[in-house]
């Protein structure tokens, strides 16, 4: 176990040394909240009525953009080789990346969301729902992003591809997701996010495992 | 031939654009087969070929 | 003529698994299928537009859509089903062609879906006002395209083509499980906002001219990406061994 939670050490460490990636993510993530209001108008009723779906698409496109760092550093110096052959399973290495990239780009949105909800007026009986219901979500983009990740690893310009790969998949997540913050079924979205949400993390390391051990035969 | 009724734009526009569509989807596929028949030709001119075809045997 | 006299002659696994063997017996099936697929389109046209009646209660005088749209959307998830068992053979038998017919089978099925999005968007404009809805069918469908470039780009995206077919085998059948879930979700969001008229493609009870016409068609449309999976199939084969041979001669073999 020891060696499972210095991984994940190792990689937010590593997060926060290398030009801080992540914080770059959640300056693109208020900028889309940003810019909205500009392509929409400023009517405050519209961006509230609005503000629930572009949160989670701000959340989506933000995390689509991440995705390609989950690997490709490892992978560039050959970290990810040496990883290969350690004591942990392969399966069990991607899991800890998951949960490090999880904790360094999905968090600070997380925390930003109230940043959001504020530019775009949106209702403050709201924002817990939409705090809790990108905390539910977010994991399963995590999850489909590592295997975007794995299956474009090494590729050129591979995390454009692993997004346009991702992104049908992840529509279900998009669509519980605004669910689970207004309306009158947001009790049973919620539900199905958080089920989409764990199986979506059991069955991605072992996918992704097998795309990266695939990808270096 | 019989009527087609009020929205026959609708009915012939489909049945063009099916047509078009696999008519260029057939040339496609067609154009691609003869390219690389020309390829492996201009490499077989070359004197390139496998080294199981001067065998005898098919490979 | 062998030179081995002993040889025995392949068995039926071997002849769809070497990609020799494959060139060799599937050549002379491509004339007669694509006759067959010719006379199959010609019945078809005529049973849709001389015996088929022209209008139902359900959809009106556009009857004769359905078609060309219902065929389509049956192949649109047929070659799916096919790459997804060919990404088995790839990653759990390890069958020589199954990437290739992967590979082969991408284009066809998104071509084929695009055109289902196509008829159905020129069906829905007459018959129930609209060109595009975003129920659950023709969204499915739309995602079901978006897979097919995602994965068709992911083909070019390779240098190493066998690589690429373990990858791709992977996503296909990924998207494989999505699709369901994709489905799923979209009908849930569906009832939350409800307004939007619900397509159907006709009733239960088509009249039995209907039905034979449809059957015709759709016969004719999945023959028609047989003979068109089989050409490609072959091409692949050869133009892999074109960059394997330009490779050789490149590296100064001799010839």
């Amino acid at each position: 176990m020891s060696g499972f939670s210095a991984l994940v050490a190792r990689d937010i460490r590593l997060a926060f040394r290398a030009g801080g990636e992540a914080f770059t993510l959640v300056v693109f993530f208020v900028m889309i909240a940003v810019v909205a209001p500009f392509a929409i108008g400023p009517d405050k009723v519209l961006l509230a009525r609005l503000a629930p779906g572009l949160v989670w698409i701000a959340a989506l496109l933000s995390m689509l953009l991440g995705l390609d760092r989950l690997f490709r550093a490892d992978a560039e110096d050959g970290s990810l080789l040496l990883l290969r052959h350690a004591g942990l399973p392969l399966e069990a290495v991607v899991a800890a990346k998951l949960i490090a990239h999880w904790l360094v780009t999905a968090l600070p949105l997380i925390v930003a969301t109230p940043l959001l909800a504020v530019l775009l007026s949106m209702d403050p009986a709201m924002w817990g729902a939409t705090v809790l219901s990108l905390a539910c979500g977010t994991p399963a983009l995590v999850a489909f992003g590592a295997i975007g990740a794995a299956v474009t690893v090494g590729l050129p310009r591979g995390g454009v591809l692993a997004a346009v790969l991702i992104a049908p998949l992840s529509i279900p997540v998009v669509i519980f997701g605004v669910g689970a913050i207004a309306g009158q079924q947001a009790g049973s979205a919620l539900l199905l996010l958080l089920a989409l949400s764990l199986v979506t993390c059991a069955v991605s390391p072992f996918a992704a495992a097998l795309a990266l051990r695939t990808g270096e035969e | 031939m019989i009527e087609l009724g009020p929205h026959a734009a609708y009915i012939v526009g489909a049945y063009a654009g099916v047509a078009a569509l696999l008519a260029a989807l057939i040339g496609w596929v067609a154009w691609d087969a003869h390219r690389v028949r020309q390829q492996l030709r201009a490499l077989d001119a070359r004197g390139i070929r496998r080294r199981s075809d001067s065998g005898g045997t098919a490979a | 003529m062998s030179l081995d006299s002993t040889a025995k002659k392949p068995n039926w696994f071997s002849r769809l698994a070497h990609p020799g063997e494959f060139l060799r017996w599937s050549g002379p099936w491509i004339l007669p299928l694509s006759l067959l697929t010719a006379l199959l389109f010609a019945i078809g046209l005529w049973l849709a537009f001389f015996v088929s009646p022209g209008e139902t209660e359900n959809v009106g005088t556009t009857l004769r859509i359905i078609y060309m749209h219902v065929p389509n959307a049956w192949l649109s998830q047929f070659v799916y089903g096919v790459m997804a068992v060919a990404a088995l053979g790839t990653l759990v038998w390890r069958h020589p062609l199954a990437d290739v017919a992967n590979k082969a089978a991408a284009p066809l099925g998104a071509a084929f879906t695009a055109l289902a999005l196509f008829t159905g968007a020129l069906w829905g404009r007459p018959t129930w006002g609209t060109f595009w809805e975003w129920d659950g069918r023709m969204t499915s469908t739309l995602v079901l395209l978006l897979i097919y470039l995602g994965i068709i780009a992911l083909w070019r995206a390779f240098d190493d083509q066998l690589r690429a077919g373990r990858i791709a085998a992977i996503v296909t059948l990924v998207g494989a499980v999505n699709i369901p879930i994709v489905k799923f979700s979209v009908d849930w969001w569906q009832t939350l906002h409800q307004g939007s008229s619900v397509l159907v493609t006709g009733g239960p009870r088509m009249a039995p001219t209907i039905l034979w016409s449809l059957a015709v068609m759709m016969l004719a449309f999945t023959l028609l990406f047989l003979v068109l999976h089989i050409v490609s199939i072959r091409t692949e084969i050869l133009r892999r061994r074109a960059t394997s041979l330009a490779r050789q001669a490149a590296m100064g073999a001799d010839a």
